[in-house]
């Protein structure tokens, strides 16, 4: 009870021109963050820099819950490279290990196909309708690193939104409850 | 100064960044590894030879793969994936690449191996080339880490040949 009511003074006491620095330090927080994505994109040449293994497809090397660095740069894409692809109608990318490609001989124009390593048959069974082969506009980047575990973070926010909004209203309670 | 959340927020903010740091540390640990990979492969047989109902050729044959990767395995490697290829330049394409087999290796115990296949993935070419068709068997490895960069490389082992007809 007296956590409570030290809660309720503190709040009572809140003097607006405390309130604005605080707001205008929350806000340099989210920008900083906002440009390092920005930067990472731009470094890495690719839309998503960072993506979070969704499907076990991948494993034993990649299992649910690991984060892969991507990377994206000109040269040709070759078989054994682990890519990370958007299909056309599908939102969530994937990422697979390139078996086969074939490289046009004036454009370099390349045609390649996928299949994950824990999966017995290729994706042309996850292409849309029709679609025998990937083009480099489907590809958005190579994986050139990882980090287990860490993206089980993500996963359960994006799966079980109610935490999000925990994490978010206490750590707003907080910025305005704390003295500096 | 000395209340519990400031002091939780202290030890997870430090704990966080030594395990980055030793993650960072296991990964460039991996460059300080000069492997020596070899291996041979044969081809025992062409089972089969043809052209398909859509046009395109296709060939089934047996290899005989022995490989010694022991040299790539770390102490921060998780495990190495070997793959075989088979490279070929034709009229339409400057590079074809296709896989012909692949296999996923979990230990430097089994990085030594001999395996007798047929090809676990079909070998189709784009169109009707291959009849006498000269390739490269490529044996490629990617070491896939507990932490960090990936790196991969291959040995290149050349001068195979289809034969000139359909069997």
């Amino acid at each position: 009870m007296g956590w409570m009511g030290d809660t309720v003074d503190s709040i009572k006491s809140i003097q607006i021109r405390q309130l604005l620095s605080q707001g205008v330090s929350l806000g340099m927080i989210v920008t900083s963050a906002l440009i390092i994505w920005k930067a990472l994109m731009c470094f890495t040449g690719s839309e998503s820099p960072v993506v979070v293994v969704l499907s076990g497809s991948m494993e034993p090397g990649f299992k649910r819950g690991d984060i892969l660095f991507l990377h994206m740069s000109n040269d040709p894409i070759r078989t054994g490279e682990i890519v990370v692809f958007n299909v056309d109608g599908r939102e969530i990318p994937i990422v697979h290990r390139v078996i086969k490609v074939h490289e046009r001989q004036e454009t370099g124009d390349v045609e390649v196909l996928t299949k994950g390593d824990n999966n017995y048959g290729d994706d042309r069974l996850l292409y849309a309708q029709g679609q025998l082969w990937l083009q480099r506009h489907h590809i958005m980047g190579r994986a050139v690193g990882f980090l287990p575990y860490v993206g089980w973070v993500t996963i359960i926010m994006t799966e079980k939104p109610i935490i999000k909004y925990i994490l978010i209203g206490a750590l707003g309670l907080l910025v305005i409850t704390s003295k500096d | 100064m000395h209340s519990f959340g400031f002091r939780a927020n202290a030890v997870l903010t430090f704990g966080i960044t030594i395990l980055a740091l030793i993650c960072a540390m296991a990964s460039i640990s991996d460059n300080f590894n000069s492997p020596h990979p070899s291996a041979e492969i044969q081809i025992l047989n062409i089972n089969w030879f043809q052209k398909q109902p859509h046009g395109n050729d296709e060939v089934s044959l047996t290899m005989n793969i022995t490989a010694d990767l022991q040299s790539l395995f770390t102490w921060n490697t998780k495990q190495v994936f070997v793959f075989v290829a088979a490279e070929y330049e034709t009229p339409k394409n400057a590079l074809n690449q296709v896989s012909l087999w692949d296999a996923i290796i979990p230990a430097k115990e089994h990085a030594k191996f001999w395996v007798q296949t047929a090809n676990k993935y079909r070998f189709v070419d784009q169109g009707s080339n291959l009849r006498g068709k000269d390739f490269n068997l490529t044996l490629h490895w990617h070491v896939m880490p507990k932490t960090g960069k990936m790196f991969a490389n291959k040995l290149v082992i050349p001068e195979y040949r289809l034969p000139k007809e359909y069997r």
